[in-house]
């Protein structure tokens, strides 16, 4: 083994391509397997996890994706709130929320432990769905419709806080989901 | 041909070629200029943030938030890269720069641009932030800016390579290059990468500005984003680079082994542009594949060249320091290190900070999953001052305290001030980006204006914490700001009314000069006997010839594998999502 004692300022002369040291080789053994922990976790987690930001995804016009929100909405609609309205569609069913500077439409009202097909999609900018107090983040893009399957394990009043920045009004783009416990009560009968 | 007039150094023996020095001081006296926007862009942000303080009204503050951004990112960091590929493709191998006259040219190509963007920023006509995502549209000549400052780039990045060339064949160096040198050529290498993305990526949306073409906005995400991260990359091959060259200046860093740290700058080449994936892990447009391949670099192979640069830079100085006698325990080389020398200060803070913070931080957060409880939260900010503030900018500093007597040939002016400024700078980050972190652990927005939600129609009540954590953030970013004004006024007093260097006596403190150039670490004649020895089986604590730093990155790997496992326990707490 050559050893070496110039700096990295200097031209080192002849073969450099040279054996590293034991304990060098032993770190780059190490690093190198914490690198394959690393990459291994993400597999695994799509295998055992709970959460994974796979989902249904394609390509949709936001006129297309807009109309199917409104007819979601007219199907499953029970009321609203500050002029949006508020919809509570079956467990099972595909959910759809829509990001337009600067509101999310509608407000969701889910069950609690029911799982649902959430589309995600923006009718003009790039929107993020920041769902608070979860810290659960989406990226929204206009003209793509993201289908995320999602099992509220908790219930509460929900926000959906716009985290892309979209415009000057950005920091006021907040919506609402509503979980309720009553899940055993309301659906019981439910096909 | 050779008009070109050189000088010799008079401390390190380096022959510098004028031209060559002209472009070094314009490129580093630009950058500083920018530094100047970018950091009072700062303070006016982190007064808004402060939500006690909330300085700016929201217009301005996203305004602001965009200056700051091209501002720090592109224009300060992008005029001093230039600088350092041009002082390692000249100075260090005792070159001159071929043909002088383009690479003018192609500064005045980067001036105009930067200055374009700029107008167009303040005038409030590029209200799109840093990223400007499509369909956000700005004004065209905000692209144009862009695309025209690119090009001045590519140019000096290609005579970079016609600079090493021409030494090559010129004979004026033996052997192979420097690895500070190769270090350099790998940021090339990669600057080239990223600004062919950039031309990818602004040309049609400088047509689409103009309303010929549509774009994509997933697309735009994607192509961009190879812009936007593998820049970062460029600054990460540069301050690798900055690492081994000021840890030959201060404490005589030896290499251990050429084959391994090359290999390692080889592999950020080769995996690093997939790093764009990073920022697209929670997009709709790509699948599961797609993202655990390009997020993890291919298997992780550029974490692993940053985890041997994290052991090879320290090693290398450990074992400088050993040579030269500071053989006392696992530490004692480290006590003695010359801690009042700015350059030597701030590159231990820029190794520590880069990997403790940004680096873990980083790779954790550009994991698929967790991705989901991090994206477009205040933590993503926070890892990337820890890697560009305090791993780049701080480098980019220390090195700068060495090319004022080197390049500019001044005493470093407020000399009393210079040695305190990386402690300072370094605090101050570090409470700025750890507080940013935990803010964003709670799931604040980065890029908000205004998370009490005064006029949104339902209320957001996050936790009395938050504010507390942002007010500390707040001073921590009120402190770094401050160091880096305190380096403004250190780099351009020394520049512009600086005291000449004059002649260095060896040995002999002086006021304005980095011990790294009045008591130069040279080795011992027997150098090579006292290295077999320190590499001698079974010695000490058979720990190798730089035990303290193999201690180290056994502490920085656990932290790894703590705070990696942590926040996938937090990741499993969420609703199920799939």
């Amino acid at each position: 083994m050559k050893l070496d004692t110039h700096t990295g300022l200097d031209s080192p002369q002849g073969v450099w391509w040279t054996p590293a040291h034991k304990h060098e080789k032993m770190w780059v053994g190490i690093a190198f397997g914490w690198c394959m922990v690393l990459f291994a976790m993400m597999p695994l987690w799509h295998l055992k996890g709970g959460q994974n930001p796979s989902g249904i995804r394609a390509k949709v016009a936001p006129s297309a994706y807009f109309t199917r929100t409104q007819e979601f909405i007219t199907q499953y609609r029970v009321g609203e709130d500050q002029g949006i309205p508020i919809v509570a569609p079956p467990a099972g069913s595909h959910i759809y929320l829509v990001g337009l500077s600067f509101q999310w439409t509608p407000i969701l009202q889910l069950e609690k432990d029911a799982e649902y097909t959430l589309h995600l999609s923006a009718l003009d900018v790039n929107h993020g769905f920041s769902l608070y107090p979860m810290n659960i983040n989406f990226q929204v893009v206009p003209g793509y419709d993201y289908g995320l399957k999602i099992k509220p394990t908790l219930a509460g009043d929900f926000r959906i806080v716009c985290n892309e920045f979209c415009g000057i009004g950005h920091h006021n783009m907040v919506g609402r989901v509503i979980v309720t416990e009553g899940a055993a009560g309301a659906a019981g009968g439910q096909p | 041909m050779s008009t070109a007039v050189f000088r010799t150094c008079g401390s390190t023996g380096k022959k510098i070629e004028s031209q060559a020095e002209k472009m070094i001081k314009a490129h580093a006296v630009t950058s500083v200029v920018a530094l100047l926007i970018g950091a009072t862009a700062a303070v006016l942000l982190v007064l808004t943030r402060w939500q006690a303080v909330h300085l700016l009204p929201a217009v301005w503050f996203y305004r602001i938030l965009g200056v700051h951004g091209m501002s720090m990112l592109i224009f300060f960091i992008i005029f001093f890269e230039m600088a350092v590929l041009i002082f390692a493709s000249t100075v260090l191998l005792n070159s001159r720069q071929v043909a002088p006259k383009t690479a003018w040219a192609a500064f005045g190509l980067m001036l105009v641009g930067a200055l374009t963007v700029e107008y167009m920023m303040w005038s409030g006509n590029a209200d799109v932030l840093f990223t400007s995502y499509v369909p956000l549209r700005a004004h065209p000549l905000f692209y144009l800016g862009v695309i025209v400052f690119a090009v001045g780039a590519l140019i000096i990045t290609s005579l970079f390579f016609a600079n090493i060339v021409v030494a090559k064949r010129e004979k004026t160096y033996t052997g192979s290059l420097p690895l500070v040198v190769y270090g350099a050529l790998t940021a090339a290498i990669i600057a080239v990468i990223t600004l062919l993305h950039g031309a990818i990526i602004y040309i049609p949306t400088f047509f689409w500005s103009l309303g010929m073409m549509e774009m994509d906005p997933q697309v735009y995400r994607m192509v961009w984003w190879g812009l936007g991260h593998s820049s970062q990359q460029i600054n990460m091959a540069a301050q690798v680079s900055i690492w081994y060259m000021l840890g030959a200046l201060t404490v005589g860093a030896v290499v251990l082994n050429e084959k391994i740290s090359r290999t390692a700058f080889v592999l950020y080449i080769l995996f690093i542009s997939m790093a764009s994936a990073h920022h697209l892990l929670v997009d709709p447009g790509m699948g599961p594949t797609w993202k655990v391949v390009n997020t993890s670099y291919f298997m992780y192979m550029a974490v692993l060249a940053s985890m041997i640069h994290g052991f090879t830079v320290p090693a290398g100085m450990e074992l400088g320091m050993r040579l030269r006698g500071y053989t006392s325990g696992l530490f004692g080389w480290l006590w003695k290190a010359p801690w009042g020398d700015p350059g030597f200060s701030a590159m231990v803070f820029s190794i520590i900070l880069f990997g403790f913070v940004g680096g873990i931080t980083g790779v954790t957060i550009g994991t698929e999953q967790i991705n989901i409880i991090v994206h477009n939260t205040l933590r993503v900010p926070g890892h990337f001052h820890a890697t560009v503030v305090a791993g780049t900018a701080l480098a980019f500093m220390g090195a700068t305290y060495y090319l004022i007597p080197l390049i500019f040939q001044r005493k470093v002016a407020f000399w009393g001030m210079a040695k305190i400024q990386p402690y300072l700078f370094a605090l101050g980050i570090l409470i700025f980006s750890m507080f940013m972190t935990f803010a964003g652990s709670f799931g604040v927005p980065r890029r908000h204006w205004d998370i009490s939600f005064r006029d949104a129609p339902f209320s957001v009540e996050f936790s009395p914490t938050v504010d507390l954590l942002l007010g500390i953030m707040a001073i921590g970013g009120l402190l770094a700001a401050t160091a880096a004004f305190m380096f403004i006024a250190i780099a351009v007093k020394s520049v512009f009314f600086g005291e000449p260097l004059g002649e260095i006596t060896k040995g002999v403190e002086m006021v304005g000069v980095p011990r790294g150039l009045t008591h130069p670490p040279v080795q011992p004649a027997d150098a090579a006997a006292k290295n077999a020895e320190l590499h001698e089986e079974g010695r000490g604590w058979r720990l190798g010839p730089a035990p303290g730093t193999l201690v180290f990155v056994g502490v920085f790997l656990l932290a790894f594998v703590l705070y990696y496992f942590v926040n996938w326990k937090a990741l499993s707490f969420l609703w199920k999502i799939g």
